[in-house]
């Protein structure tokens, strides 16, 4: 089996949202950069398959040369190499159609993502990698076994779950489900000191166009104060949310 | 040229977003000039959406259909948008639609902006408003394709009332070979889902252990409301993960989310602050929530939301 792990470089969780250039771009002053959350799913299942049953297991971004060390760490989590596509991503169609070359390229059968990034929170590369190849594709993915050619799926559903079998190739977009929490890997020192020999190949873009276009950023609207309502006066609590908020 | 709205329904019945969309499909099609068209698959009654401007109705019927699978669905969302000539696609920020829409925009060769809040603030260039940063900004981007696809983020725009006299069409697509089979679906019966949810009730670890959640389900079951939980909560195994809510957990965009003994942490807020109102309940006053929070009372759960649940009884009982 060959994986492909897509992975995306975002602003870690605890990131204060700023903008410059006359609120056009995202100000990355200060701002660290982990592995999307949702992506540590999809490479530590990965890392499973590649333990458990042989698979290879790559990892690639589409991005500019600031996305390294984010690739690296994910080689110290044991991925055994990576690809980085030299172009910033801009627009989730265009960053599609560079992953797609790469797919088509290396002959991956698998590839795992996450359902979303939680920068611009597309949730849109994965399916429309999946259906620029015509894989078979899954997403909010919750379960993932591969036996042979043959995969079983579970993806997430309001108020449940549905179990779907496909054969490869396939895509699925990941998230908490896919693996446990408490089984994320972290990288530890052997795999820091083995990753920088690994390696990281840079891909010239195809240059796609892109559909979409960012404008400007605007913040989040100050909001008003909280009202505090005291602790053995539930009864206005009650009657706020009646008759001013209207929602009960 | 016209709009067309994906109405998403279950078991026959319309979602709540079907509303939502065709609402909105209405608006754009009104900032266009030009009429929606409503797509809708196995429907009891379609008809129901002449309440919220649709002109015209496509409806599918076909059994085969009945279990959802994305890449057919997406596929005849191309076939009813070519017939009508559709130049934008509007589709719902359900499991499903969120599933869906980046396959219906690949094969439209259209441009996708997903998690948008509000009508497009220009048609020329055509320009929407959508949230990024999970929930901590907005983006205006503009689709720069001729034909555009809008993911529309759920309770962003409301159901708005536009009663027009309709026609409903039954609509035959072709139906597409897919790889991808469903084997079974696990549903959990009679609980309101977070998704479908106007009220949410959330415990978080100031609830101290999964035996205290009587209480929290209670007061969920008391105002109709789905429950949830902080991710601690569900990483300790006291609640079910599909309960885990926030930046890493499932989305709430709730009218009302309650949230008790929950500190309100970035990545707890980045999920939830979406809810139009939010009420929180902590001893900390200090907590960050209350920043966040619309109401809040610095107080013991454990003392404020039994009296909650009964004071609430009695209002019920009173505006039934
Ligand atoms: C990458 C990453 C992603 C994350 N994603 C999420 C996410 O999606 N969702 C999420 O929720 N968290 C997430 N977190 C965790 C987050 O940072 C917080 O740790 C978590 O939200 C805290 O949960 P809590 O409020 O239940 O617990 P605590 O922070 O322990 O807060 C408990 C609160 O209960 C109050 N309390 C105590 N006793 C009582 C009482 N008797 N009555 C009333 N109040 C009481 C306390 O004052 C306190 O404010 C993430 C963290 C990281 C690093
Ligand atoms: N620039 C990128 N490079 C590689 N993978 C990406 C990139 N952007 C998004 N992805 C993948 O697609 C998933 C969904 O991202 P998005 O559509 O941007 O929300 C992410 O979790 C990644 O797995």
């Amino acid at each position: 089996m060959k994986i492909l792990v897509c992975i995306s470089h975002v602003p870690d969780t605890t990131s204060k949202i700023n903008f410059t250039e006359n609120d056009s771009k995202f100000d990355s002053n200060g701002v660290q950069y982990v592995i999307n959350p949702y992506d540590e799913f999809a490479l530590t299942r990965a890392m499973w398959f590649k333990e458990k049953q042989g698979a290879t297991v790559t990892v690639v971004n589409v991005g500019t040369i600031a996305t390294e060390p984010t690739l690296r760490k994910a080689l110290a989590i044991g991925a055994d190499d990576a690809i980085r596509v030299n172009t910033e991503a801009t627009d989730g169609l265009s960053v599609a159609k560079e992953l797609a070359e790469v797919v088509k390229n290396g002959g991956y059968n698998l590839v795992l993502a996450g359902k979303e990034s939680i920068d611009y929170n597309g949730g849109m590369v994965p399916g429309m990698l999946a259906a620029l190849l015509d894989y078979s594709f899954v997403n909010a993915c919750i379960g993932l076994e591969v036996e042979g050619e043959k995969a079983t799926i579970s993806r997430e559903i309001d108020g449940g779950k549905e179990i779907l079998s496909s054969n490869l190739p396939l895509i699925i977009a990941g998230q908490k489900g896919l693996v446990e929490e408490k089984d994320l890997r972290i990288p530890n020192m052997r795999g820091i000191m083995m990753a920088r020999k690994k390696p990281l190949n840079i891909v010239e873009p195809i240059n796609s166009s892109a559909a979409t276009e960012i404008a400007s950023f605007e913040k989040q609207d100050a909001k008003s104060a909280c009202k505090i309502v005291a602790a053995d006066n539930v009864d206005e609590l009650i009657s706020l949310l009646h008759n001013e908020a209207k929602v009960i | 040229m016209s709009v067309l709205v994906f109405a998403e329904t279950s078991e026959g019945k319309f979602k709540k977003s079907a509303f939502e969309v065709t609402s909105y499909g209405k608006k754009v099609a009104e900032q266009l000039s030009t009429n929606v068209v409503v797509l809708t698959i196995n429907s009891n009654e379609p008809t129901l959406l002449y309440a919220y401007g649709a002109e015209k109705i496509l409806n599918v019927s076909n059994d085969d259909l009945k279990i959802f699978n994305a890449k057919i669905v997406a596929n005849i969302i191309k076939q009813a948008a070519e017939k009508e000539s559709s130049q934008v696609v509007i589709i719902d920020s359900n499991t499903n639609g969120l599933y869906l829409a980046s396959t219906v925009a690949v094969n439209l060769n259209a441009g996708y902006a997903s998690n948008v809040v509000a009508l497009p603030s220009e048609t020329t260039p055509f320009t929407v408003k959508r949230k990024v940063f999970s929930n901590k900004a907005f983006s205006n981007t503009l689709i720069t394709t001729d034909i555009k696809v809008i993911g529309l983020a759920k309770n962003s725009f409301g159901l708005v009332e536009n009663s027009v006299s309709g026609t409903v069409e039954e609509f035959s697509p072709s139906i597409i070979e897919s790889a991808l089979a469903s084997e079974s679906i696990e549903q959990t019966t009679g609980k309101v889902t977070i998704a479908d949810a106007d009220i949410v009730v959330s415990g978080g670890r100031g609830l101290k252990g999964p035996e205290n959640w009587g209480m929290i389900e209670e007061l969920a079951e008391v105002l109709g409301a789905a429950t949830a939980c902080s991710k601690p909560v569900s990483d300790l195994g006291w609640r079910p993960h599909s309960e885990h809510v926030g930046q890493t957990g499932k989305p709430v965009a709730s009218n009302l989310y309650i949230a008790v003994g929950i500190s309100g942490a970035i990545q707890h807020l980045a999920g939830v602050n979406s809810s139009k109102v939010k009420v929180v309940i902590n001893t900390d006053p200090e907590a960050p929530f209350f920043k966040a929070a619309d109401y809040g009372i610095v107080g013991d759960a454990f003392e404020v939301v039994p009296k909650l649940i009964e004071k609430l009884k009695d209002f019920k009982a009173n505006n039934a």
